[in-house]
């Protein structure tokens, strides 16, 4: 290859350069440091992720490809890494004070979730199946190590494990759909994908590709658990450190539908009649498995698992849909969930009795009265999960769904919205607790400065989400856009 | 007028007291003090403020006034649009009117946690005046549902012992109707690729479609009115809410759900509004019949009134579907009537609530030897309810009447005797409460009104009094806007009937 194309190359990558530069040397930093640099390295990640997001934001224009067609950079991916970035971000922010406070002193933690963004933004950015697969194992095998961390707690090394086998299981199943993929369709480039299926438009795909497409779907909605490869998420987010969950709830999950969102119309787009009808599926068969299993939850790291494979059948309507206005809904979503998340589990980390975590959603009775600010917030989070208008969470069912109008999927649009009245039952009954109980003793106060921030400013913008709904919305068109110009 | 956005400040008026209660500091006997007056006169204010609206108001223009509009996404064509016309204009001052009066019921009822009671009155307004106001579907939309969230956190908060069920039940039946809604608005907007409801107003729609989309919207409006047999939340919700609370259900709430039918479901879709009139004719007499019969055996207070209510409802979903000028400024007429009538009813079984802390019927009689003027104040309110010539009431049944009975001879023979189990629940009530021996021990030292409770009624007295004397400048602000409805309706109706000639 020329030196002059990889200059142009290279150039292109500029944040997942900077990003992984920087994992490695912080790594070096701990090495030589030890465990007692593992708060400045918290806050020096924080720092690069920040700046990641400015190179991305200064990124180039338009439809760029570079490395021999393997990595793509476009509007779409600028948006859904600056999303993941900030969410990547705001839970390290939140995990700081939990890390030293409950002894999880490695400075690797801080560096794993490093490695794992610079995967996701290999997923969001990926051009061909075999970057796409580099990218998502970068990502898997950090946030396999991440789940375990706490490596003498038996439900910690649990999920640890429980998600190292069926994530090492999904990804063979979806290298194998990857395989097939290439035997019949001979290439691993999108482009090339797209071209081809472009060509076969009248006459049909082969029934190998067909099959392997299903077993790359199965994969992808493995990682955004959705359902029926939703098993390992109630299990894993339980046993997980509460931080890691967060993490896993907002950043993993945003890369992972992006790609998912990716692949599906990229390469796939001229095959939609052949996955619409598995999309279809596993989004209505995720917003009830979310609405039904978690009425019963007395967890609320388990709710909470229920609750967001709910809203990634919401999201995967906006996918169904598979036309542009789907796409941005499928990104407005993502932008609302994160702010809706990151601010959930802020409140969650928040609620400590004589120094430990509680976890029952019993023990919030009475909130109102013993913190009356964080139960406010947790209100807010809760009534905009549940939809209910002019919080957020609205504004992302109502896009979704316009989408699914327009693809006139009108049963997936009825049971979907019934569903989330069913799921607005198990909202109301956090707001239940808080609000028309009885108190029990305080949570420990203070809650602490980053928590606190964290917090207020998630709530307030699901509250005035209104007013930043334009500027947002017209980010993810142009992002949307991108897409399906080709 | 164009430049003085009247109806943004009214509706944002609320939320700046807001602003201040939360800012107000000191030891909490204080605060709740200040807490009270600040609301009290956010609201008042608001009233007057929306008081413009009608001294300014055109009356031979059917077209919205006081019109506001912005862009706000313009990709999706949803903006700010506000404005008011005939038939909305008076629901904007019903809750103005009614949101003073509900702090003012409150004010010593509620003691433990009045800022967030106060907060969530004030929220409740915004978004009730919204509601009325908006000329945007989503907008609309929004406003709509976001009243859920204050009444629940109302019922839920400081209601009495079944709070919990009744709050959840209220939020959950009315947010099945409204997702259907929305599913119905999701659908017109992709369709029209507007949600600008005047634009909407203007289209015609396919048979088909309008007959769906009907039915989703009747899902939400039958709820929210509500009408036989989506009513079930009713009683619930207005036993266990407080006083203030059950005002505001009665009084300005279950009006979206005759609004939604007179903005959307007629002019929008006259076809389907015209082939579904049987179904709302019959469901609206089994709610007249059926609820009063079941009021006529209930031992609570609030339960009786939350049933008659349900009655009341009735005349106004065949007055609005009977699609005669009689008809349509009877329904209107009859809900505001409702509105004031009912909501005083609540107000008067608060006044004995707070006292006895009961509401059975049974715990009660005999009132009228010490409490006179308390007596006279219920007597009028039940009156107005039984619909006595010279009360508010009166007015909305006849008019509804008389337009059924244009439409539907036996639709106006059957609703008629709704009237009368009306008189007979009504009075039935009257007697058991107020007359009889005073035997109870404890109604023996009962005080009659303080000048508070006083303050509270006199205004509503005058309304009923005025609307039952002379309802003419009521019914001259909506005139244009009914006769609009009407012959863009009737218009409708004979255009697809052409179609359907010329198809032969």
């Amino acid at each position: 290859m020329e030196p002059v194309i990889l200059a142009a190359d290279l150039s292109i990558a500029w944040p997942e350069l900077f990003v992984a530069i920087g994992a490695m040397c912080l790594l070096m930093v701990g090495a030589f440091q030890g465990n007692s640099s593992a708060k400045m390295i918290s806050w020096l990640v924080v720092v690069v992720l920040f700046v990641a997001g400015i190179l991305v934001i200064a990124g180039p224009d338009g439809h760029v490809v570079g490395f021999n067609s393997l990595f793509v950079v476009d509007e779409f991916a600028a948006f859904a890494k600056i999303l993941l970035l900030m969410g990547a971000a705001l839970t390290l922010i939140l995990a700081m004070p939990f890390n030293a406070r409950e002894g999880i002193p490695q400075f690797e933690f801080p560096v794993l979730i490093l490695f794992a963004v610079l995967g996701m933004m290999m997923m969001v950015s990926a051009n061909d199946l075999m970057s796409l697969y580099l990218g998502i194992e970068l990502q898997s095998l950090s946030l396999y190590v991440l789940a375990a961390i706490r490596r003498d707690s038996m439900r910690s090394a649990e999920a640890g494990l429980k998600y190292f086998v069926l994530g090492a299981l999904s990804s063979g199943i979806m290298l194998y759909g990857m395989t097939l993929v290439y035997g019949f369709a001979g290439s691993t480039g999108f482009d090339n994908l797209a071209a081809l299926f472009a060509d076969q438009a009248h006459e049909g795909a082969p029934i190998g590709v067909i099959v392997g497409l299903v077993f790359i779907i199965a994969g992808l909605a493995f990682k955004v658990s959705a359902v029926p490869f939703h098993m390992w998420t109630p299990d894993v987010y339980e046993g997980a450190p509460t931080p890691i969950t967060a993490f896993f709830a907002v950043a993993p999950k945003i890369a992972a539908m992006a790609l998912f969102v990716r692949v599906m119309l990229e390469p796939f787009g001229d095959l939609f009649d052949q996955w619409q009808q598995v999309i279809w599926f596993i989004a209505l068969a995720s917003m009830l498995l979310g609405a039904f299993a978690a009425i019963n939850q007395t967890n609320i790291k388990r709710l909470m698992a229920y609750s967001s494979i709910g809203h990634m059948g919401f999201v995967l309507v906006g996918l169904a849909a598979g036309n542009q206005t789907g796409a941005q809904g499928v990104l407005l979503y993502l932008t609302i969930y994160l702010f809706m998340t990151v601010g959930t589990f802020a409140c969650i980390l928040a609620m400590r009795r004589q120094g430990r975590m509680i976890e029952d959603i019993d023990q919030l009775a009475g909130l109102s009265r013993t913190n009356p600010k964080m139960a406010l917030a947790l209100a807010i989070f809760m009534f905009s999960m549940a939809g209910i208008p002019p919080l957020a969470g609205f504004f992302g069912k109502y896009y979704v769904f316009l989408a699914a109008i327009q693809a006139e999927l009108y049963t997936l649009v009825v049971v979907g919205l019934l569903s989330s009245v069913v799921a607005a039952f198990y909202y109301l009954r956090i707001v239940k607790l808080m609000y028309f109980d009885e108190p029990l003793d305080a949570f420990d106060a203070p809650v602490g400065r980053e928590i606190s921030m964290i917090v207020a400013g998630t709530s307030v913008i699901t509250t005035l989400f209104i007013f930043i709904l334009w500027p947002v919305l017209n980010g993810a068109a142009t992002a949307a856009a991108a897409l399906f110009a080709l | 007028m164009e430049s003085f956005p009247v109806l943004s400040l009214t509706i944002f008026l609320p939320l700046v007291g807001v602003l201040f209660i939360l800012i107000v500091r000191g030891d909490s006997e204080t605060v709740d003090r200040n807490v009270r007056y600040a609301a009290l006169w956010t609201s008042v204010t608001t009233f007057v403020v929306s008081l413009f609206l009608w001294i300014n108001f055109a009356y031979t223009t059917a077209d919205f006034q006081f019109v506001e509009k912005h862009e706000w996404i313009p990709a999706f064509n949803i903006s700010y649009h506000l404005g008011v016309d005939g038939i909305s204009m008076f629901f904007v001052l019903l809750s103005t009117a009614l949101t003073p009066i509900c702090i003012l019921a409150s004010w010593k009822s509620i003691t433990t946690r009045v800022r967030e009671y106060m907060i969530a009155f004030l929220i409740l307004e915004t978004m009730m005046i919204g509601t009325f106001a908006a000329l945007d579907f989503v907008l609309f939309y929004i406003f709509f549902e976001g009243v859920l969230i204050p009444m629940f956190i109302i019922i839920g908060v400081w209601g009495g012992n079944r709070r919990v069920y009744s709050a959840f039940k209220f939020f959950l039946f009315t947010l099945v109707g409204s997702v259907l809604l929305l599913a119905a608005l999701l659908a017109l907007h992709f369709e029209a690729g507007t949600t600008d409801i005047p634009t909407l107003l203007a289209m015609q729609f396919p048979l088909e479609m309008q007959r769906w989309l009907w039915l989703a919207f009747f899902a939400s409006f039958a709820v929210k009115l509500p009408m036989w047999p989506f009513h079930t939340w009713l009683p619930d919700a207005h036993v266990e809410a407080p006083t203030a609370g059950s005002v505001i259900l009665a009084g300005v709430l279950l009006k979206m759900g005759g609004y939604g039918f007179l903005r959307f479901s007629i002019p929008m879709l006259p076809l389907a509004s015209e082939q579904f009139t049987p179904l709302i004719y019959t469901l609206s007499i089994i709610a007249i019949i059926y609820t009063s019969l079941v009021a006529l055996a209930q031992e609570d207070m609030k339960k009786l009134i939350a049933y008659s209510s349900v009655a009341h409802m009735g005349f106004v979903t065949i007055g609005i579907f009977t699609a005669t000028q009689q008809g349509i400024q009877g329904g209107i007429f009859q809900m505001l009537s409702h509105g004031i009538i009912s909501a005083a009813l609540f107000l008067c079984v608060g006044v004995i609530y707070d006292r006895i802390h009961s509401r059975d019927i049974a715990r009660y009689g005999g009132l009228v030897e010490r409490m006179p003027k308390y007596a006279f104040v219920f007597m009028i309110f039940m009156l107005g309810s039984v619909g006595l010539p010279g009360t508010s009431g009166f007015i909305g049944e006849f008019l509804v009447l008389a337009g059924a009975f244009q439409d539907n001879t036996w639709v106006a023979l059957l609703a008629t005797t709704g009237i009368i189990l009306g008189a007979a629940y009504m009075l039935y009530l009257y007697r058991r409460v107020i007359f009889g021996k005073l035997e109870k021990a404890d109604l023996k030292n009962i005080l009659d009104l303080e000048p508070r409770e006083i303050a509270i009624f006199a205004p509503l007295i005058v309304l009923v009094l005025w609307m039952g004397l002379w309802p003419q400048p009521f019914l001259d602000v909506m005139d244009a806007s009914v006769t609009n409805l009407l012959q863009n309706y009737q218009a409708a109706l004979s255009a697809a009937g052409n179609i359907a000639v010329v198809g032969r």
